[in-house]
C-alpha cells in the first residue's frame, strides 16, 4: 500500500513535472514563433520599401542598344567609312584571376600576336579594371568557334560580336574623314559637358578627328534602350520594354575620291597639302594632307609600334596640314595685295615702275632685293603678277601701309578661320602693329610692312585659308563658308538634306581691277610667266600664282643654293589657281613642303587635279611631271656683286 | 466491407494531425512548383518522396509504442555503427563525409539518429523506475554526445545541433534539475570560446556573416542578403504565387531546399508567413497534446521530443532564411524539397500517431 502510494505519488509528480516542463517548452515555441513573426513584420512591413527597391533594382536592368554609326560617302557614293560585324575577344581584367596565364591559354586557341598584346596592354592601362578590353579583333569563324567551345575555361573573357568601323579607302583622305577611337576620360568629360553622356551608354567609340569628330552628333545616332529583367548572373531573361536605337545619319561629301586619289598620287612621297574648292558653292572637292596614314589602325586602339612610327616620323603624317599646317604665303599673297593697290587707286593703270632689282625705304640704305638680280625693267601691275616682281609689291605695301593692306586682304579670309566643317582649324596670322605690340611688346617697323607685300614676314596661312582666298577671288569677292559635307542623309527617312550654303562676306570689287589681276594670273601660266609649263596645252585658261616660302633665314652674305641645303630646310613650294579663268569651276591651293619652286613642284599637282576635274582626264602614269624645264622665270640669281649683299635681305621667289 | 477495411487501415492515423500535415504538404508543393521555375519535375519527385514517407508513416503508426521501445536500443547501436562507418569509409561530397555507400544505395546515417537518439534516451529514462538521479543524466548525456560528436565531425553542424536538441528535449522532459540546467547554460556560455575554436573556418565564417552579411555580399553573405530581399519585398500580402521576382529570376540560391521559405515569404507576404506559423503551431500543439495524453514514460518523452524538434527545425530554418540565425543546412519541415528529410520527418509523425492511437487500444483492451 505504502509502496503503491509512493509509486502513484511518483507517477502523479512525474506527470505534473512533465506537463510543467512541456508548458515551459510550449511557451518557448510561442516565444520563438513570436520572434519570427516580429522579424517578418520588420522585413515585410517596416522595411518593405527598402527591400522592394532592392528587389526592383535586382531585377530590372536597362541595357543600352548602340545605334549604327552613319556612313560617310563621297560625291559619287563611294563609301569612305562604314561598319561591319566582327568577332572580338575581350577581357575584363577585374574578372580574371591571373591575366598572364589566361592570355597564355587563350593564345593556344586563337593567335595573339605581339602587336595585339602591346595594344592590349596599352588599352588596359588606359581603362578601368572592370571595362572589357579587346585582346584580339577580327577573329575568323574557326577561331570564334574554337573559343566558344572552350569558353567555360575563361571566366572574364568574352567573345563579342561588334559593329566595327572600317575605312575601305584606307589612307585616302584620312585627315579629312578622320577616325574614331575608344572613348577616353577626356571624351567622357566633354560628353558630360555637352549633356549627351547618356546617349553614349552603350558606345565604346567616338569620332576623334576629321569629319568623324566634327560630325559626331550626326553620325552617332540615338542610343536605344531595353528594359530587361535579369537574373542573378546578369543574363537577360525577358524584355520588358524596348526603345529602338536610331542609326546615325549618313554623310555625303562634296569630295570626289577619284580626284582625291589623283591629287594624293601626284604628291608622291612629298609632304604637303592641297585643298580644292568649288568657288560658286564653297564645296570642298579635294582635301589632301601628305603623307597620310591608315585610319583603320586607330579604330580599336593603335598598337605601340605603329603609333611610334606615325608619331615620331619626321614627315609628321598625323598633322592635318590643310587646317593645321601654317606657312608663309610667299608670292601667292601678291594677287590679293595687288587688288588692294588697285581698289585703293594707288596702282591703277597705267602706273608702272622701273625695277632695278631692289627696293629701298626713304632715308635708308637697306635694300629689299627682288628675286631677279638686276630687276625686271619696266613693270606694271599685270606684269608684276605674271613675273612675280618683288620690287613692285614692296613699294605697294609701303605706300598702302600695313593697316590698309591687312584690312583689305582680311576680306579674303587671311588671319581668320575659314569656318570649314572640320574641327581644329588654325587661324593663321595677318600681322598688324597692335598684334606685334601684344605679342612682342615692340613697335611696328616700316620694313616689316614692306615684306608683308610679298607674303613674307610674320604672315602665316593654312592651305585651307589660301584655297578659300583663291575661291573668293574667283568668286569676285563673295566669300562662301567652305564645307566638305554636302548633304546629311536622315537615317530614318532616307532624305538627303543639303548642307546650307552660307555667304559670309562680300567685298565690293571693281570689275576692271579684278580683270587686271585675272590677266596677270593668266599670264603666270602662259609663256613668260612663272608657271608657264603648268598652263601648257591645258585646253582651258588657268589663273594662277606661284609662291615660295622660306624655311630658314638666309644670311646677308649667303646665297640660297638648293643643293647645299638639307632637304628639310629647302623652301616650301606654293601654288594657287582657279580655272577656267572666265567661269571658275575649281579654285585650289597647293603647298609642297621643301618642294622648292612653286611653279615646278606645286604647279603640276594642281594641273593634274584641274585636268581631271575639268576634263575628266586621268594622268598618264608613265608621263612623269614636267619639271626641270619649267621654272623659266624663277631661276635663282647667279652670283651677285659682293658689295650689294651686306645690308640686304633676300626673298627668293 | 470496404468501409470496414478503410477503418482498419486508418485506425492508427490521427486525423487532425493528418489534416494539418496534408495542408502543409500541399502548400509545400505549390511553393516548390514556383521555386522550381514552374516545372513539374521537382514537384513529381517530391510527390514520390511524400508517398514513400507516408507509407513509412502508416507503417510506423501501426507499430505499438511498446514495440518501438524494444527496437530503440538496436536502432541506436546500428546508427552509431553506421556513423563510425561513415567516419572511416564514408564518401566525401562538398567537402563533408556524410554518406555511406552500401552498394545498393547510399544512406546518410545521421538522419537515422534524428529518431534513434530520442528513442534511445526515452527508452533509458523509461527503464528508471524511480525519479532519475544525477548519474542517469550523465549517462544520458554520454549517449547523446557520442552521435552528436560523430555527426559534427563529418562535418554537419546543422544535423548535429538538431540531434543534440532532440536529445536535450528528452533529458529536459525527463526531469533534469533546474539548477543543473542553469549551471549547464552558464557552463555552455563559458565554453563558447572553446567551441568557437573547434569550429571549421567555414562554420565560423557563417556566424560572422550572420552578424554582418554585407561583409561578403557575393559570397557567403549572398544567401542571406538575397533571402531577406525576397522576404522584405514580399510585403504584407506578397507578390502572388509564381510572381516572386527574386525566386523566379534565379537570385535566390537553394530555393527549392533550404531557402524555400524565402520564396514562400516573397510570394505570400506577411499574411502567408503568419498563417504558416499558425499551421506549424497547430501541428506542434497537437503533438504536445499527444505527449500530455501519452500513457507511458517512453511515449511521453518521445512524443515531446519529436514535437519540439519539429519546432526546432522550423525555427532554425526560418530564422536562418530571415537572417536572425546563421546559415546551417537545415530544411524547412514539410515544405522543402528532399526525400531523406521528408522520410525522417513523417516517420516521426508516424511515431506520434502510434503513441496517440495505441494508447486508446491499450486503455480499452
Amino acid at each position: 500500500m505504502m509502496r503503491a502510494s509512493t509509486e502513484l505519488k511518483n507517477y502523479q509528480y512525474e506527470q505534473y513535472d512533465f506537463r510543467l516542463r512541456l508548458a515551459v517548452l510550449g511557451l518557448g515555441v510561442l516565444l520563438g514563433f513570436s520572434l519570427l513573426a516580429a522579424r517578418f513584420y520588420y522585413l515585410q512591413v517596416y522595411q518593405y520599401d527598402y527591400y522592394q527597391t532592392l528587389a526592383e533594382s535586382n531585377r530590372i536592368s536597362v541595357v543600352p542598344i548602340t545605334p549604327n554609326r552613319g556612313l560617310i560617302s563621297d560625291k559619287n557614293g563611294v563609301v569612305l567609312a562604314h561598319n561591319f560585324f566582327v568577332y572580338t575577344l575581350e577581357i575584363t581584367p577585374a574578372k580574371v584571376k591571373n591575366l598572364e596565364v589566361t592570355i597564355a591559354d587563350l593564345s593556344k586557341l586563337v593567335e595573339v600576336s605581339s602587336l595585339d598584346l602591346k595594344r592590349f596592354k596599352k588599352l588596359k592601362a588606359q581603362s578601368h579594371e572592370f571595362e572589357s578590353v579587346p585582346l584580339r579583333t577580327h577573329l575568323n569563324e574557326v577561331e570564334a568557334a574554337r573559343f566558344a567551345v572552350n569558353r567555360y575555361r575563361f571566366p572574364g573573357v568574352e567573345l563579342k560580336s561588334r559593329l566595327f568601323r572600317h575605312y575601305p579607302q584606307g589612307k585616302l583622305g584620312a585627315h579629312m574623314v578622320g577616325y574614331i577611337g575608344r572613348i577616353n576620360d577626356k571624351d567622357l568629360a566633354n560628353l558630360e559637358k555637352a549633356n549627351v553622356l547618356s546617349n553614349y551608354k552603350g558606345s565604346d567609340h567616338i569620332g576623334k578627328s576629321g569629319i568623324e569628330q566634327s560630325y559626331e552628333a550626326q553620325l552617332h545616332g540615338i542610343t536605344g534602350f531595353q528594359q530587361v529583367e535579369i537574373d542573378a548572373d546578369g543574363k537577360a531573361v525577358r524584355v520588358l520594354s524596348s526603345t529602338a536605337p536610331i542609326s546615325g545619319n549618313n554623310l555625303n561629301l562634296s569630295v570626289d575620291s577619284k580626284l582625291q586619289e589623283i591629287a594624293e598620287t601626284a604628291f608622291g612621297d612629298r609632304r604637303g597639302a592641297m585643298v580644292a574648292i568649288q568657288p560658286a558653292t564653297g564645296e570642298v572637292l579635294a582635301y589632301v594632307s601628305m603623307p597620310t596614314f591608315d585610319p583603320n589602325l586607330f579604330v580599336d586602339g593603335i598598337d605601340v609600334d605603329n603609333w611610334k612610327m606615325l608619331n615620331e616620323s619626321l614627315d609628321k603624317p598625323l598633322i592635318n596640314r590643310p587646317l593645321r599646317g601654317v606657312y608663309p604665303p610667299g608670292s601667292t599673297f601678291k594677287p590679293f595685295a595687288a587688288l588692294a593697290g588697285l581698289e585703293t587707286g594707288k596702282r591703277l593703270p597705267p602706273y608702272s615702275i622701273s625695277d632695278a632689282g631692289y627696293f629701298t625705304l626713304p632715308n635708308s640704305r637697306h635694300r629689299y632685293r627682288d628675286w631677279k638680280p638686276g630687276g625686271h625693267g619696266q613693270v606694271d601691275m599685270r606684269r608684276a603678277i605674271a613675273i612675280s616682281c618683288d620690287t613692285f609689291f614692296y613699294g605697294l605695301a609701303m605706300e598702302l601701309g600695313i593697316e590698309r593692306l591687312t584690312d583689305f586682304v582680311r576680306h579674303f579670309g587671311f588671319g581668320q578661320k575659314s569656318g570649314i566643317d572640320i574641327e581644329g582649324e588654325m587661324q593663321g596670322l595677318l600681322p598688324t602693329p597692335e598684334w606685334k605690340k601684344r605679342r612682342f611688346k615692340q613697335p611696328w617697323y616700316m620694313g616689316e610692312t614692306v615684306i608683308v607685300g610679298i607674303g613674307q614676314g610674320y604672315t602665316l596661312v593654312t592651305p585651307m585659308q589660301l584655297a578659300q582666298a583663291t575661291a573668293i577671288l574667283a568668286n569676285k569677292g563673295q566669300a562662301i563658308r567652305p564645307r566638305i559635307v554636302s548633304a546629311i542623309v536622315d537615317a530614318k527617312t532616307g532624305v538627303a538634306k543639303p548642307t546650307p550654303k552660307v555667304l559670309v562676306d562680300k567685298v565690293q570689287l571693281n570689275d576692271k581691277n579684278l580683270e587686271i589681276v585675272k590677266l596677270g594670273m593668266l599670264d603666270v601660266t602662259l609663256p613668260g610667266g612663272t608657271a608657264a609649263s603648268v598652263g601648257a596645252n591645258a585646253g582651258y585658261a588657268i589663273a594662277a600664282k606661284t609662291g615660295t616660302a622660306q624655311v630658314i633665314g638666309i644670311k646677308q652674305n649667303e646665297k640660297y643654293n638648293e643643293k647645299n641645303i638639307d632637304e628639310r630646310h629647302r623652301d616650301h613650294a606654293l601654288f594657287i589657281a582657279y580655272a577656267p579663268a572666265d567661269d571658275p569651276k575649281i579654285a585650289l591651293a597647293v603647298i609642297v613642303e621643301n618642294g622648292g619652286h612653286g611653279g615646278s613642284a606645286a604647279g603640276p599637282i594642281a594641273r593634274k587635279v584641274m585636268d581631271y576635274y575639268l576634263l575628266g582626264k586621268s594622268p598618264q602614269p608613265e608621263l612623269t611631271p614636267i619639271s626641270a624645264e619649267v621654272a623659266t622665270g624663277e631661276e635663282p640669281a647667279q652670283a651677285e656683286p659682293a658689295s650689294q649683299q651686306t645690308q640686304e635681305e633676300a626673298y627668293h621667289d | 466491407m470496404i468501409s470496414q477495411f478503410l477503418q482498419n487501415m486508418f485506425k492508427h492515423i490521427d486525423s487532425f494531425l493528418l489534416a494539418c500535415l496534408l495542408f502543409a504538404l500541399l502548400v509545400g508543393l505549390l511553393v516548390l512548383y514556383s521555386a522550381a521555375g514552374q516545372s513539374f519535375a521537382r514537384v513529381n519527385a517530391q510527390l514520390v518522396n511524400i508517398l514513400v514517407a507516408f507509407t513509412v508513416l502508416w507503417l510506423v503508426s501501426n507499430i505499438s509504442p511498446q514495440h518501438l521501445e524494444r527496437i530503440a536500443v538496436p536502432l541506436y547501436v546500428l546508427g552509431i555503427l553506421l556513423l563510425v562507418g561513415v567516419a572511416l569509409f564514408g564518401e566525401i561530397s562538398h567537402g563533408a563525409r556524410r554518406w555511406l555507400n552500401l552498394g545498393v544505395t547510399k544512406i546518410q546515417p545521421s538522419e537515422i539518429m534524428r529518431i534513434a537518439v530520442p528513442m534511445m534516451l526515452a527508452w533509458y529514462f523509461a527503464k528508471r523506475e524511480a525519479k532519475p538521479r544525477t548519474v542517469d543524466f550523465i549517462i544520458a548525456a554520454v549517449l547523446l554526445l557520442l552521435p552528436v560528436a560523430l555527426i559534427a565531425k563529418q562535418p554537419d553542424l546543422g544535423t548535429s545541433l538538431l540531434v543534440a536538441s532532440s536529445g536535450f528535449y528528452v533529458i529536459f522532459l525527463a526531469g533534469l534539475s533546474w539548477k543543473f540546467l542553469l549551471g549547464g547554460a552558464v557552463a555552455l556560455g563559458a565554453m563558447a570560446p572553446v567551441f568557437w575554436s573547434m569550429l571549421h573556418d567555414y562554420q565560423r565564417r557563417r556566424i560572422e556573416i550572420l552578424i554582418d552579411p554585407t561583409q561578403d555580399p557575393l559570397g557567403a553573405g549572398y544567401h542571406t542578403i538575397q533571402a531577406t530581399i525576397a522576404l522584405g519585398s514580399g510585403g504584407s500580402t506578397g507578390k502572388g504565387w509564381l510572381n516572386g521576382t527574386q525566386s523566379q529570376l534565379d537570385f535566390l540560391p537553394e530555393r527549392t531546399t533550404d531557402f524555400i521559405f524565402a520564396v514562400f515569404g516573397e510570394e505570400f507576404g506577411l499574411v502567408g508567413c503568419l498563417l504558416l506559423l499558425v499551421l506549424f503551431t497547430l501541428i506542434i500543439g497537437r503533438g504536445l497534446v499527444i505527449a500530455v495524453q501519452a500513457k507511458s514514460t517512453f511515449s511521453r518523452l518521445l512524443a515531446g521530443s519529436i514535437t519540439l524538434n519539429f519546432f526546432t527545425y522550423a525555427f532554425v530554418n526560418i530564422g536562418m532564411v530571415s537572417g536572425i540565425l546563421p546559415v546551417v543546412g537545415v530544411p524547412l519541415p514539410l515544405i522543402s524539397y528532399g526525400g531523406t528529410s521528408m522520410l525522417s520527418l513523417l516517420l516521426g509523425f508516424g511515431v506520434l500517431m502510434s503513441i496517440q492511437t495505441h494508447k486508446k487500444l491499450v486503455a480499452s483492451g
